[in-house]
């Protein structure tokens, strides 16, 4: 559904810009093609790093991580393996939902969901072609701290009811 | 041999999933499926969004992004940031690109960050998903801590970084 309107809406663009002008139009596709072509040794090695680290960390194993533990040390754990993994939302929340089944706390998934998102020390290399080391590095690290403030929060309004 | 160099990255990750492999064969199928996985969904997503960056790039000038998003954008620019940031789609890795191009355009430092903070977690139709995983609880309490936290992060990684070292990352993605 999603990628279908962002398919629609690309197409009507381009094709809007095609009738005003044609030259533009090929120097924008040249432009979309080169920064592409520029990233994509970065993008390739990410997503096999993504699929490497997800056959080893897979839903049981890290249940297993902060399924049982509660309190800090679990949300703290959550928040390390969330911040390594990378799972797109619609598994990410599925597993999240399955692991407070299992017995995980509200704060310990709020820390892994916030983590998983905002944290992406695998997607570290895309990220640094672009800011470099100093600012990703920090974007991470106060990325991943805030993950445990909005783990607290989660645990007070939602857990504490 | 420049080749090699740009692929060195990905050449490790290669043979990392070829050791996998041999060490373990099991998790390292598992592994090669979760990568054809990830491809399919990048192979989906980022052609769109490179288009439409070079749409953006050529079509949307410069006084105009500026005005809107720049240096003396105000409020306006941090709600648009928020709002271009929560509307995108695809992984985040995705979100860099469009930041530098943003960065060309005269965005402000912040409002740029502030987008990559609302691309990484407030998207909404992942907020939507999110409501029927976890709960409407849960989802509204992260939204409502998620977007001051964002602008708050945005503001803190920007006083730590000297003018000269965002002249920089804006003059690196001139050339990206």
């Amino acid at each position: 559904m999603n990628n279908f309107l962002l398919y629609t809406i690309t197409i009507v663009l381009l094709l809007v810009s095609y009738f005003k002008d044609k030259k533009k139009t090929f120097q924008a596709l040249k432009k979309a093609w080169r920064s592409f072509e520029n990233i994509l040794p970065e993008f390739l090695g990410v997503i096999m790093l993504v699929g490497i680290l997800l056959s080893v960390l897979n839903p049981p194993v890290i249940s297993k991580i902060i399924g049982k533990e509660s309190g800090w040390f679990g949300v703290i754990l959550a928040g390390i393996v969330g911040a390594i993994t990378l799972i797109p939302g619609f598994v990410a929340f599925p597993t999240a939902a399955m692991l407070l089944q299992n017995g995980a706390g509200y704060m310990q998934i709020g820390a892994f969901v916030s983590a998983l998102m905002m944290v992406g020390v695998v997607t570290m290399p895309v990220e640094t072609r672009y800011f470099g080391k100093k600012l990703t590095l920090l974007r991470n690290i106060l990325a991943f701290l805030f993950s445990f403030i909005v783990a607290y929060i989660i645990g007070k309004v939602v857990g504490g009811l | 041999m420049k080749l090699i160099k740009r692929y060195q990255f990905f050449l490790i990750t290669v043979i990392i999933m070829l050791v996998l492999l041999t060490i373990n064969r099991q998790t390292g199928i598992k592994a090669i499926r979760i990568t054809g996985y990830s491809f399919k969904e990048m192979a989906l997503v980022i052609p769109p969004v490179f288009v439409l960056l070079g749409l953006l790039d050529v079509w949307v000038p410069r006084e105009v992004m500026i005005r809107y998003m720049g240096e003396s954008s105000g409020l306006l620019g941090i709600f648009l940031a928020v709002l271009l940031g929560s509307a995108a789609a695809g992984p985040l890795y995705g979100a860099f690109p469009v930041a530098a191009v943003f960065m060309k355009k005269g965005v402000k430092f912040t409002n740029v960050l502030i987008f990559i903070g609302a691309w990484s977690t407030t998207k909404i139709p992942m907020f939507l998903f999110e409501m029927s995983a976890l709960g409407a609880r849960f989802a509204i309490t992260r939204l409502l801590v998620d977007i001051p936290g964002i602008i708050i992060i945005a503001y803190i990684l920007t006083s730590f970084v000297t003018k000269d070292e965002i002249n920089e990352i804006y003059k690196k993605a001139e050339m990206l």
